[in-house]
């Protein structure tokens, strides 16, 4: 048993020392601690994996947390085949980017703090999948919010760094007060917090109401809804996406671990833990499908355009969450967690290989200005070229299994099932150009940037991760190869079974072949539209631009959703905390109270003070008359 | 009205008289001496009580002390009559309507003792055997040592305070 | 025989009569005088109790009361004496300066 413990502990400890002690003892020298502790994390799981391999899985209540009437919860882990991959995948992605922090971080004033950092978030990651009951699922949900916010805000001294911190935290914060009220309201429909008891008692409350703004809902509906707004706040979903793209400020060490493999997947784990409930309520499932296959189009069409090259692979990887959401809410579980699982490989080594970009151009990040970086970079360039392929659906790749597989499962789902999944074929054709795109204007044509900086190839302990990731990239996959191919290739599917079920639908081998034939067919016509325009005729970009140049502003503007929502939300928020709040509250009422009290106190005393004339005789007229006064009270009283 | 009456009236009455003429004086020297004659009067009052010895202390301690000191501060800080001065304060009708309720109030006090402890042992045969002086030591020696003995602490006390307060300072 | 109450009697009308130089003369001499009469007047009053209750503690009483008279007199009067060092006057309205 102390192996589950030993597992996020080890990340904890590292913060714990790299946090004391960092500032004074450690300074440069902080992923000696760290990089062993997320290591020896990564190597514990991969043997927590093998036991659950072989069946057995646990679900154990380590330490008695509150207890307060009838209200007790504990802090405990559910290993089980879900969480059991997913702290794989954690640990693992953790550890190749810890080692490329190294690298990146190199010479950085606050590098033991960065590591301290994301010794913290891995500690939080962990406890979210292994957790079994929901409020430790909250506290590691707020805590890597939390860290999300340390990292992002990680250069502070920039404004824009630190702005992003905040919008992702406050952001965060409106899903998180939907996923609070579904806590709490699960536990008052079931009276207990564990996933084993809720998850039985679900099927008995299926008819149950509740009055809702006037209105009989469903209470699972509910419950379910509440719980997927605090996915939608986490995983960048439509309408609270806007967080993402701007939390590109931080480091891209964070942008990969947090923002494409970890955190961001947090929601989509959650909707899977939660598959028993969500499966009884229908309205919740298509409420799932309908945002993640919007979203997965919207931020595909945001992200053709963008320049700067962090900002296209977070709206890529909004697109991607997008698909899993999709996934999930037509009840293909597996197919959502599979995608999880290859998109983190493919995900974060597209920004560690942009990482490696910036790092080599000295922090600059418009694709303009870059350009022909194939020859003086090639490690970095044949490992993006490997997660390109595998992002855009090329067969034989990690990502052809597992988008394919969520694009037939969604094809099943009925007639809204098939217009989502036209929109998801839409945003495949999308994601292979803007993909494709974005290696031509990086690494293709002619350098377009500063004379003064010599790019060159990024050291080996910043390129074997690549490396690494990039044969993850493409084998991940393997272990989902659809039954049309063979037997029993799904063996991911098999895995998860026991967790997420089977999903439903069943259709023709004919129909199943369509589909696979449709989505290669538009990743490659997504490619061969992208080399066209930047590789053969690179001024057609520029024409069509001035063409649709309405449409071309919509898209650049991102459709103007932060200005949107600066407008109605922000700005009277900030002028009700000025006018109202601080004017009012704080400056009339309490400033009154602290300032008019002692006003109070000082005319009362003033007029007090005259009592003390400093006459001698009048002190002894005044005794006197104390003394008669008390003699006549007793003469008179008695 | 017996005679021991009308001595005791003749002697209330001036010692009233004089305490009123007393504390009126512009001229504190002239308070002074009506001081004097005041305590004179007030020691005869205690012969009539059979306090010889507390007369002869009254006649010598303030008549001849305390009184004497007066007389030397008074002279020593050169005060003057006062010129044209008020001598009473500015809110001297309340001071005067206070005294005037003590008095009533002390009256009314007067009338209300019930209780008479029982008599002692000191009748005034017993004070004319022994002598006044004799019966003073008996009784303060032997009850009221420990008050005597403070009493001489506060004179010792006295004596260096106002030493210490007058004196002038050594440049 | 003189009643005792009229020996009570003359005791309260000193008495009051001193409380009146006390609180209303301003020179301070005056004020420490009309102390003295006050405190001959509770003389009185004991000395009478004393002989009428034929007690000595009266008298016993007396004695410390002159005693400690004159000990105070002396004091107040060295405190006239440095206060008049200080400002040269005797006037008890001119001493204010602890006035609030």
């Amino acid at each position: 048993m102390t192996k589950y413990v030993l597992i996020p502990l080890l990340p904890l400890i590292s913060f714990i020392i790299n946090i004391l002690f960092g500032r004074r003892f450690i300074k440069h020298r902080a992923h000696w601690v760290a990089v062993p502790a997320v290591a020896g994390s990564f190597i514990l799981s991969l043997i927590v994996f093998m036991e659950v391999l072989n069946g057995k899985t646990q679900d154990i209540n380590l330490y008695e947390w509150v207890v307060s009437g009838d209200f007790n919860v504990s802090i405990g882990f559910l290993i089980d085949q879900l969480s059991a991959l997913m702290m794989l995948v954690v640990t693992s992605i953790s550890t190749l980017i810890f080692i490329y922090s190294i690298g990146y971080m190199h010479g950085d004033g606050g590098y033991y703090r960065f590591f301290a950092y994301l010794s913290l978030f891995v500690f939080s990651m962990l406890m979210l999948v292994m957790s079994n009951n929901f409020l430790l699922l909250y506290f590691g949900w707020e805590a890597v919010g939390l860290c999300s916010y340390f990292l992002i805000g990680f250069w502070f001294h920039k404004k824009s760094a630190a702005d992003a911190g905040k919008k992702a935290f406050i952001v965060n914060r409106f899903g998180d007060f939907g996923f609070g009220l579904g806590v709490i309201l699960t536990y008052l429909t079931f009276g207990t917090l564990q996933y084993t008891e809720v998850f039985e008692k679900a099927p008995l409350i299926l008819g149950q109401t509740i009055n809702f703004l006037g209105s009989d809902v469903g209470l699972i509906t509910i419950i379910c809804l509440l719980l997927f707004c605090g996915a939608v706040g986490k995983s960048a979903q439509i309408p609270l996406h806007v967080w993402l793209p701007d939390a590109m400020e931080g480091p891209t060490p964070v942008s990969a671990l947090i923002h494409a493999a970890t955190m961001v997947t947090a929601g989509v784990f959650m909707v899977a833990r939660c598959n028993p409930l969500f499966n009884l309520s229908e309205t919740a499932m298509q409420t799932v499908a309908v945002v993640g296959g919007v979203t997965a189009f919207f931020a595909a069409t945001i992200a053709l355009v963008q320049n700067d090259i962090k900002r296209v692979i977070a709206y890529s990887t909004v697109s991607q969450l997008g698909y899993m959401f999709l996934a999930l809410g037509v009840g293909a579980y597996t197919a959502g967690i599979f995608h999880l699982y290859t998109h983190a490989y493919f995900k974060a080594l597209l920004f560690l290989g942009s990482g490696s970009v910036i790092h080599a151009l000295h922090n600059e990040q418009n694709m303009q200005k870059m350009g022909g970086l194939k020859k003086y970079m090639p490690i970095t360039y044949w490992t993006f070229i490997m997660a390109t392929l595998s992002i855009t659906g090329i067969p034989g790749f990690a990502g052809f299994f597992s988008k394919d597989e969520i694009l037939w499962r969604t094809f099943l789902g009925g007639n809204l099932g098939k217009f989502l999944w036209i929109l998801g074929t839409g945003a495949a054709l999308l994601t292979a150009f803007y993909s494709w795109r974005l290696i031509y204007l990086t690494f293709h044509g002619r350098y377009r940037g500063d004379e003064k900086i010599h790019p060159h190839e990024s050291p080996p302990v910043m390129t074997v991760p690549l490396i690494i990731l990039a044969i993850g990239a493409v084998v991940a996959g393997w272990v989902g190869i659809p039954p049309l191919f063979a037997e029993h290739g799904d063996k991911i599917g098999e895995f998860l079974s026991p967790v997420l079920g089977h999903p439903e639908g069943h259709g023709t081998h004919a129909q199943e072949i369509m589909v696979m034939t449709l989505s290669v067919i538009v990743a490659l016509l997504g490619w061969i539209i992208a080399y066209n325009m930047y590789i053969r005729k690179p001024d057609l970009a520029l024409t069509l631009g001035t063409r649709f140049s309405g449409l071309y502003k919509l898209l650049y503007n991102k459709y103007w959703v932060d200005e949107l929502y600066s407008i109605t939300i922000v700005r009277p928020t900030l002028r009700l905390a000025e006018k109202v709040v601080l004017g009012f509250f704080d400056g009339v009422i309490i400033e009154g109270i602290v300032n008019g009290l002692p006003a109070l106190i000082d005319v009362f005393s003033q007029k007090f003070r005259k009592i003390q004339a400093g006459l001698l005789s009048g002190y002894a007229l005044i005794m006197t008359i104390g003394a008669i006064f008390i003699v006549g009270l007793w003469i008179f009283m008695r | 009205m017996t005679i021991p009456q009308l001595f005791f009236a003749y002697f209330a009455i001036s010692t009233v008289i004089m305490s009123i003429l007393m504390i009126t004086r512009k001229n504190p020297v002239h308070a002074v001496l009506w001081m004097l004659v005041l305590f004179v009067h007030i020691a005869a009052l205690y012969l009539f009580l059979n306090a010889e010895f507390l007369a002869a202390i009254q006649m010598i301690i303030y008549a001849g002390a305390v009184l004497v000191l007066f007389l030397f501060v008074i002279m020593l800080l050169n005060l003057r009559k006062e010129e044209g001065e008020r001598k009473y304060n500015t809110f001297w009708p309340v001071c005067a309507g206070i005294s005037v309720i003590m008095v009533v109030f002390m009256l009314v006090i007067l009338r209300k003792i019930e209780v008479i402890p029982p008599l002692g042992e000191y009748s005034i045969e017993k004070i004319h055997t022994e002598g006044s002086m004799m019966s003073v030591g008996k009784v303060l020696y032997t009850k009221y040592l420990l008050p005597f003995e403070i009493a001489s602490f506060i004179l010792l006390v006295a004596i260096i305070g106002a030493v210490i307060l007058a004196k002038r300072r050594v440049e | 025989m003189v009643p005792l109450s009229w020996y009570v009697i003359l005791s309260s009308v000193i008495f009051s009569i001193g409380l009146f130089g006390f609180l209303a003369r301003r020179s301070l001499i005056m004020m420490f005088m009309s102390i003295e009469l006050m405190l001959n007047s509770v003389n009185i009053s004991l000395v009478a109790f004393s002989h009428y209750l034929q007690s000595m503690t009266g008298q016993i009483l007396v004695f410390f009361v002159i005693t400690v008279a004159a000990a105070e007199a002396a004091i107040g009067l060295a405190i006239l004496i440095a206060l008049y060092r200080n400002k040269p006057t005797v006037k008890v309205d001119e001493v204010n300066i602890l006035k609030g």
